[in-house]
C-alpha cells in the first residue's frame, strides 16, 4: 500500500482553505463566519499533517493538536460575541452591526 | 490508500461547498459535519490515527454541540414548529447522508482489508506517526506549548462566561426573548422586584 504523497494533502488544504476564506467573505451571519474560520483552521491543520508526514516527524500533529485548542477557544468566544450581539442589536448580520466603518 | 484519500478528499469539499450555500444554519452545520468527518479520513490516511481521532471527538463533537446550543440560543421562537417540520423532509438530509455512507463504506473498507493495523503490515508502516512520539514530543520539547495553550483555554473560558454574563448595563439595550424568559440581573443597588429571583440566578449559572 502506497503512502499518500505530501503534494496532495497540501493541494486539500488549500482547497478547503480558499473555500473557507469565500465562506468568510461571503456570508454575511456570523454563525457562517465562525463555521467559515473553523474550516481554515481545519486546513492549516491538515498542511501541519501532510507536511509531518512527509518527513515522518510528530511535530505536525503537535501543531495541529495547538491549533485544536486555539479553534476551541476561538469558537467559544465567537459564539458569546454571536449571543451578545443578538442581545444587544436584535440582529445576526455582520453588515448591520459594523459600526466602526462609520 | 491513495484512492481513499481522493474519495475522503472529494468529499470533504463537497461538504465545505455545500456549508457555504446553504441558507438554512442547521442545515449548514450538517455539512460542516460531514466536512469534518471526511478530514478526519484524510488525516488517517496521511498517517496522523491520533489527529483523526481529535477530530472527530473535538471538532465534530464538541464545537460542533456548541454550535448547536449556539443556534438554539439564537433561534426565532416562534417559528420553531415550522421550522421542525420543515427539517423531517428527506432532501434536507439525504445528501449528507449519502456522503457519510460513503465514508461509512471507506471505513469498512479499511477494516475488512486490515489497514487499521494489527496483523497486515507493521504498525509503523500503515498507522503512520506513532501516538508515543507525539506524546513524547508533546509533553518534551513542546511542554512550554502546553502551558501557553492551557493558558489560552483559560482565558477563552473567562472570555466566554464574561461576555454572556447578563451585566447591569445590556438594561439600557433593545428589548429581546431572552429578556422574558428568565429574570435579567438587576443593577448595582436595585432592589430584586419579585423573591424567586436570586433562586433563578443561582440556577442560570
Amino acid at each position: 500500500m502506497k503512502p499518500v504523497p505530501m503534494e496532495y494533502g497540501l493541494l486539500l488544504a488549500v482547497v478547503l482553505f480558499a473555500l473557507g476564506f469565500v465562506g468568510v467573505l461571503v456570508r454575511r451571519n456570523i454563525i457562517f463566519v465562525l463555521a467559515s474560520i473553523e474550516v481554515m483552521l481545519n486546513a492549516a491543520g491538515l498542511a501541519f499533517l501532510a507536511a509531518g508526514w512527509r518527513w515522518a516527524r510528530a511535530d505536525g500533529q503537535i501543531m495541529f493538536i495547538f491549533i485544536l485548542a486555539m479553534a476551541a477557544a476561538e469558537v467559544a468566544v465567537g459564539l458569546a460575541i454571536a449571543l451578545k450581539c443578538r442581545q444587544r442589536f436584535n440582529t445576526l448580520d455582520l453588515d448591520e452591526i459594523s459600526k466602526l466603518k462609520d | 490508500m491513495t484512492i481513499l484519500f481522493f474519495v475522503a478528499a472529494a468529499v470533504a469539499v463537497i461538504g465545505t461547498v455545500g456549508l457555504i450555500t446553504r441558507a438554512n444554519a442547521m442545515h449548514a452545520l450538517l455539512y460542516l459535519v460531514v466536512s469534518l468527518l471526511a478530514s478526519a479520513v484524510v488525516f488517517y490516511t496521511l498517517g496522523a490515527p491520533l489527529a483523526a481521532a481529535l477530530e472527530v471527538i473535538i471538532y465534530a463533537g464538541a464545537i460542533m454541540v456548541l454550535f448547536l446550543f449556539a443556534l438554539m440560543l439564537l433561534g426565532a421562537g416562534g417559528r420553531q414548529t415550522a421550522q421542525e417540520r420543515a427539517w423531517m423532509r428527506a432532501r434536507s438530509w439525504i445528501v449528507p447522508g449519502i456522503l457519510v455512507a460513503i465514508l461509512l463504506a471507506e471505513l469498512v473498507y479499511m477494516l475488512a482489508g486490515g489497514h487499521l493495523g494489527g496483523a497486515a503490515g507493521t504498525p509503523s508502516a500503515t498507522n503512520g506517526i506513532d501516538v508515543k512520539d507525539v506524546g513524547r514530543s508533546l509533553f518534551g520539547p513542546y511542554l512550554l506549548g502546553v502551558e501557553l495553550a492551557s493558558l489560552l483555554l483559560l482565558a477563552g473560558l473567562v472570555a466566554a462566561h464574561r461576555l454572556t454574563r447578563e451585566d447591569s448595563e445590556d438594561s439600557n439595550g433593545p428589548p429581546n426573548e431572552r429578556d422574558t424568559d428568565g429574570p435579567v440581573e438587576p443593577a448595582k443597588g436595585v432592589e430584586p422586584r419579585v423573591p424567586t429571583k436570586p433562586v433563578n440566578q443561582a440556577g442560570r449559572r
